[in-house]
């Protein structure tokens, strides 16, 4: 029972929302949730970089840049046109998404250290602008952002709201929103994975002429994929800036386009509860490292260094090649 | 306006030069492992920031300098050894990641060390500008042109000259075929790095008169080696050098026409551009890929 359960595909999706539904019965403070909430709104940003990275195995240095132009475009339009906080963050990741589309034709021909290379410089004009911009961004001191009003009620960590008899903080509200999120993106994601189109885009990871030969529009899947990344991206860029209720260029930098892909990787390439995985650890290793104060900085470069070299497939499936060995050994030790 | 022009000029090719310099340490260490070092610019930082210190405790430059170099060239050795070497088999992100990961780590100990503060470097050869067809040069301008070409010189020289350096060449260009006419790779992978480390600590230590210098410059210049790396085409040291150069001058030239905040975004800008029409770089090898 155990071994179908392991195999259905869906059965990752399970086991997802039920870590999602018991977490809040661990944490007891209003700190704690909005660190677990901050956790889901990275997983669903790398989902989203995995399907790219993990899967078409195109590498991209720049995607902070998507969340950045999200986050900035829901902060401009709510704050300073009064515009409502659900449409306007769908309409921002609609026009990410046709940057994406524009950009990525070309910037997806390049190969390796190229696209890293470009995606890179694509990052760094979308933070140098915003850093620059200051009338419409307030530079590099960052602007206050609304609160997400969605059907005139305004979600704020600071209110508690009465949900069916029963009373939630604001905190807690935002942690069940993003866990939808969540949920809602793992779930596209493996709809996208199992469909043809995610099969063409392991054909390109595997090689890219090879796909090509077969028939593959290598073009246009690399193109719909890093678009739909994008989207994930400034979606969940939007959703932060909601969330934390200000925001600075920093969330647009080269240091945080670097800290997503290493939440790809260290979670493991191509697996999605890998990278969530990735996700959560990489978003409370500072919390945890805070303690160190001054070397706070040395010990997370040298984490990030010894796990990598350690463990270059990532922690997930490393681990589970280990348990995987462990039983085959006591299978044979019984026959 | 021609005087101006000339400004500028004299700003984009020292800089430049700067660039070019951690741009052959990119292509060194790519030619040699194929791994793009992130912790590249962080050997500029040691360059700059052990000599600053050690003049500080009293002694004079060119001891300072050398005591500099050393400590950059031993960090670049144990780069290759403990977190390079030990990840044969990796994918190039992970790589990526492991030099960032240790470029993150050595400006932690940096921190550490040194703290956050900027601190400024004494030129060369006194602070009295010279006047070139009515641009005001800084002297150390002479210093960082002169020592870089010295520096590609000397490299020349090694490459097709010595016994080492066509060591190096033979690894970068098939690395079992080397092997199998007796050259040590492993021992070619270290004095890649060490090669690299060396200059990119030069570079660090005659462009900190002009910029000052802190534990945090390197993110920013080894991204503009990158840059000019990948702008020349990666693996190709003329490449590296052309690439370094225009980039230093397209960036002098943004600052002073249009607007200096944009300057950086230039750089990034004329990368994307070239890589749109030449997606291997300005002198990249036009290889066919292999399947």
């Amino acid at each position: 029972m155990l071994k179908s359960l392991t195999q259905h595909r869906l059965s990752g999706l399970a086991l997802l929302a039920i870590i999602i539904l018991l977490v809040p019965a661990f944490l007891n403070n209003p700190f704690q949730y909005d660190m677990a909430t901050l956790v889901l709104i990275y997983a669903t940003t790398v989902v989203g970089l995995n399907l790219l990275v993990g899967y078409a195995g195109q590498i991209s240095l720049g995607h902070a840049g998507f969340f950045g132009m999200g986050a900035y475009f829901s902060a401009v339009m709510t704050s300073r046109f009064d515009w409502s906080p659900v449409p306007t963050l769908i309409l921002g990741a609609a026009l990410v998404g046709l940057v994406a589309y524009i950009v990525g034709r070309p910037i997806l021909r390049l190969k390796g250290y190229y696209l890293g290379m470009a995606t890179l410089a694509m990052g760094f004009i979308i933070y140098i602008t915003l850093n620059n911009e200051g009338w419409l961004t307030g530079g590099p001191d960052g602007m206050p952002v609304p609160g997400l009003s969605i059907f005139g009620w305004e979600l704020s960590t600071f209110n508690t709201y009465s949900f069916l008899g029963m009373e939630i903080s604001g905190s807690l509200a935002w942690y069940w929103l993003m866990g939808v999120m969540l949920i809602l993106g793992v779930w596209i994601a493996q709809n996208l994975i199992d469909s043809p189109i995610g099969r063409a885009l392991r054909s390109v990871h595997g090689s890219e002429v090879a796909a090509s030969v077969v028939g593959v529009d290598t073009p246009k899947f690399k193109n719909l994929v890093f678009v739909v990344s994008a989207i994930y991206a400034s979606l969940m860029g939007s959703l932060y800036a909601h969330f934390q209720g200000f925001i600075t260029p920093e969330s647009a930098g080269f240091m945080e386009s670097i800290i997503f892909v290493t939440m790809v990787v260290l979670g493991g390439m191509g697996s999605t509860l890998g990278v969530i995985f990735g996700a959560a650890l990489l978003t409370l290793l500072p919390q945890l490292l805070a303690d160190f104060h001054d070397y706070e900085m040395m010990m997370f470069g040298l984490i990030l260094m010894l796990t990598m070299i350690f463990m270059p497939k990532g922690l997930l499936p490393t681990t589970q090649a280990f348990i995987r060995k462990k039983l085959h050994k006591k299978a044979e030790d019984k026959a | 306006m021609f005087s101006e022009f000339l400004q500028y000029l004299f700003t984009g090719i020292t800089i430049g030069a700067t660039y070019a310099l951690i741009a052959l340490g990119f292509t060194l260490i790519y030619n040699a492992s194929h791994v793009i070092n992130f912790a590249q610019g962080e050997f500029l930082m040691i360059g700059g920031m052990a000599t600053v210190s050690l003049i500080g405790l009293g002694f004079p430059l060119p001891v300072a300098m050398v005591g500099a170099i050393l400590l950059a060239a031993l960090m670049g050795i144990a780069l290759q050894r403990f977190a390079i070497a030990p990840a044969k088999q990796a994918d190039p992100v992970t790589l990526i990641i492991i030099t960032i990961g240790a470029a993150i780590f050595i400006r932690g100990i940096a921190q550490l060390v040194w703290g956050r503060g900027y601190h400024s470097m004494p030129n060369f050869s006194g602070d009295v500008p010279v006047r070139i067809g009515g641009a005001v040069v800084n002297t150390q301008t002479f210093w960082v042109v002169g020592i870089a070409a010295v520096l590609v010189a000397g490299l020349v020289f090694f490459f097709t000259k010595t016994m080492i350096g066509k060591a190096i060449l033979a690894t970068s260009m098939n690395k079992v075929a080397a092997r199998l006419v007796g050259i040590k790779t492993d021992m070619v992978l270290m004095l890649a790095f060490l090669l690299s480390a060396v200059l990119g600590s030069i570079a660090g230590i005659i462009v900190a008169p002009i910029t000052f210098t802190s534990y945090d410059i390197g993110i920013m210049l080894g991204l503009k080696g990158f840059v000019a790396a990948a702008l020349g085409g990666l693996g190709s040291g003329m490449g590296a050098i052309v690439g370094g150069l225009t980039l230093g001058i397209v960036e002098a030239m943004t600052a002073g026409y249009i607007s200096s905040d944009y300057k950086d975004a230039a750089a990034f800008g004329v990368i994307i551009l070239v890589l749109f029409f030449m997606p291997r770089g300005l002198m990249g090898a036009r290889v066919v890929e292999r399947v």
